[in-house]
């Protein structure tokens, strides 16, 4: 009995669920960002849970027909449609019986801040009760790394090559979805596995439209290696480029992580062959860039509710 | 119960009737009253429906076929530009075997804008896998929308109903609105042949290998096929509970006639007018009405054309650098079986009016030529 114990006392405290519903077999490539943040989001979810997942990697990664990675159902819809494929799933599954599945919209950044904004839109305009996931790594790279509205400035892409990199800032779909005045929005990073699962946790139990954007790095568009995926993450809050934050009700601005000591973007930007040509000139500017973007951040909350 | 309805409200009176559980709809003229109705009968509980207002007629296409996945049944309705910005979502209805009912109502396609009737956004969409109902009056509507419900569901291939802008959709006829309850008896609750829930979970239309693809296409048209059996079977049951017939085709004084017009549409009904008109002066004229387009009903439009001396097909519609698309469909379906002359006349594009006297044109020329020319024979061009 004292023997069993005291092992139960060295026995390490877990911080996420053990239970999963996403299994190996996939087809991502190694260092993936987005299938830790499927794993996590999962966890976090449940097995009471639907997806619409439109072009995009995941719409790969899962595996082709008639195999899924996943053990939980799979709506894969048009490209531009995740949003409302998903309240159109919702609307059937109540009208069938079934009111307690959550319905969850899971795309990526080409998705969501491109083709797919005006149905998102419409979603959160009208509240319909989904859960929207964008796993952001910032260019079309299921296509072959071209460049999205989400990619950010200075980086290469196929379509925005070394000569004539992306010249203009990553378009900032939180403030969008803010403005859409939705019950939760929040950001979330794969490097934070504890603060993604709170994240979703706290939207499963809220109703409306609810917008969870995570941060996932991709090795094969960024030119990183595949082992620095986490590092990235842990860099990109540290930096204050990818901040994490709450927003509710539009209104109440809650920054999660704010770095003591906030590390040059230099740190970040250097560990990316899809920065490798910026000169100093050019990473200076992304730096105040990113502090304004920060400091306008800070006022967000210091000055909430709105 | 008999009332006094446009032939939008039609539309909507059938969806009611046939207890949809999801509408989702964009509006634009002339589809605009028929989401009106049931967005006010959805409102009043009359009818137990989630309505969702999009923004856009893609994401209405696509929040019906999230809905048809998890076991509703869905309809939504539009017109012209709206089924054109729908395109793609119309196959992905088909291809992932939702049983979808879609009210068009036959609006040229801009530019120039026009609000008023052809076919050339519906017969646009010929290719994506859709069983197509084109209606001429009202009451057809509102029937049409049921037996589609019943066809679609059973082969679980998306159907459209299809009326003429204004001509049907804004003109108010007397319609018998069936009970509920016959209804009911007609149409039972949807029953998929599979539905997405977390029950029994599995990935729907994820990536297909050409180790697959193949092959549920190839299960996509042997349904289809089995469409106009169906077609005919659900029509003589219909007309067994409510008296009134719906068949693939609705021919008229065909037996012995000797010119046979081929119309679709209200235009059906006017040719029916000219052959009366015709019959009168001695002439043996006959008219067919195509009421399914898709699938194309290939054996009884054999049956009925092959006895005819001449036959003269009217569209309201173009293929561009080709022809008329009944005219192609009709010689394609007698190709082989009948050596009978087919004549194509092209007319009312853009909802100019055709009438009696666009049929008197048409059959005059008909009766005067022994062999149809290479060239489109246009009526009604202002030269």
């Amino acid at each position: 009995m004292k023997a069993d114990k005291e092992i139960k006392k060295k026995r390490m405290r877990l911080s996420l669920p053990p239970e999963e519903y996403m299994h190996s077999g996939h087809l991502a490539c190694q260092g993936c960002g987005a299938t830790l943040a499927m794993r996590y989001a999962l966890k976090a979810l449940g097995p009471r849970t639907a997806l619409s997942i439109p072009a995009c990697c995941w719409s790969v990664i899962d595996g082709p027909f008639p195999y899924s990675s996943l053990s939980i159902p799979i709506f894969h819809c048009a490209f531009e449609t995740a949003a409302v494929s998903a309240a159109g799933l919702k609307a059937g599954l109540e009208m069938v019986g079934d009111k307690e599945t959550t319905v969850v919209a899971w795309a990526g950044d080409g998705g969501t801040f491109d083709i797919g904004i005006q149905a998102l839109s419409g979603v959160a305009e009208r509240n319909d009760n989904i859960i929207y996931v964008c796993y952001d790594n910032e260019a079309y790279m299921n296509t072959g790394i071209q460049r999205s509205s989400a990619t950010p400035y200075g980086a290469w892409t196929t379509t925005t090559p070394v000569k004539h990199y992306k010249n203009r800032p990553k378009k900032d779909i939180d403030a969008i979805m803010a403005a859409h005045r939705i019950p939760y929005l929040a950001t979330a990073n794969i490097s934070y596995p504890e603060d993604l699962y709170r994240k979703v946790r706290k939207a499963k139990d809220i109703k409306g439209t609810r917008f969870i954007h995570i941060y996932t790095p991709c090795p094969t568009g960024w030119k990183t290696r595949p082992e620095d995926t986490i590092k990235l993450g842990k860099l990109a809050v540290q930096t204050c480029i990818f901040p994490l934050y709450e927003v509710e009700d539009g209104s109440t601005w809650k920054i999660n992580i704010k770095p003591r000591d906030k590390k040059p973007v230099k740190d970040y930007l250097r560990l990316q062959g899809r920065f490798r040509h910026l000169n100093e000139e050019a990473i200076s500017f992304i730096q105040e860039e990113v502090d304004k973007k920060w400091a306008r951040l800070l006022k967000y909350e210091e000055v909430s509710p709105l | 119960m008999r009332k006094v309805i446009m032939g939008n409200h039609a539309l909507s009176y059938g969806a009611m009737l046939s207890r949809v559980q999801v509408i989702a709809a964009y509006p634009i003229t002339p589809q605009t009253q028929v989401v009106e109705l049931l967005s006010e009968m959805c409102a009043d509980k009359v009818l137990d429906a989630q309505f969702i207002k999009v923004e856009s007629e893609h994401s209405a296409m696509a929040a019906c076929l999230g809905a048809s996945l998890a076991g509703a049944r869905t309809f939504t309705a539009t017109s012209a530009q709206g089924l054109a910005l729908m395109h793609e979502l119309l196959h992905w209805a088909s291809g992932g075997r939702l049983p979808v009912v879609l009210g068009n109502i036959n609006r040229a396609m801009a530019p120039g804008w026009s609000i008023w009737s052809d076919q050339n956004d519906s017969l646009s969409q010929r290719d994506t896998g859709w069983v197509q109902f084109y209606c001429g009056s009202n009451q057809e509507v509102l029937d049409s929308v049921i037996q589609a419900f019943k066809v679609a569901e059973k082969l679980h291939i998306p159907a459209m109903i299809i009326l003429d802008a204004f001509s049907l959709s804004h003109t108010y006829e007397v319609v018998e609105v069936p009970e509920q309850e016959k209804v009911d008896e007609y149409l039972p609750p949807f029953q998929p042949k599979f539905r997405l829930t977390p029950d029994d979970p599995h990935a729907f239309g994820g990536l297909t290998s050409p180790d697959h693809y193949l092959e549920l296409r190839y299960k996509l048209q042997k349904d289809m096929e089995k469409a106009p059996a169906l077609i005919e079977e659900t029509g003589q049951e219909f007309q067994e509970l409510f008296g009134r017939k719906l068949g693939l085709v609705d021919p008229y004084q065909c037996d012995d006639a000797e010119i046979i017009l081929v119309t679709s549409g209200t235009a059906g009904y006017t040719a029916c007018v000219a052959v009366d008109h015709f019959r009168q002066q001695g002439l043996k004229v006959g008219n067919l009405r195509i009421r399914t387009f898709r699938p194309f009903p290939f054996e009884i439009v054999r049956d009925i054309l092959s006895q005819a001396k001449k036959v003269a097909v009217v569209d309201r519609n173009i293929s561009y650098g080709h022809h008329g698309i009944f005219y192609q469909e009709i010689k394609s379906a007698l190709y082989g079986h009948s050596p009978v002359p087919v004549f194509g006349y092209i007319t009312g594009l853009g909802g100019r009016d055709i009438t009696l006297d666009t049929f008197r044109q048409i059959i005059e020329e008909t009766q005067k030529n022994d062999a149809p020319s290479e060239r489109i024979s246009w009526i009604g061009v202002k030269k």
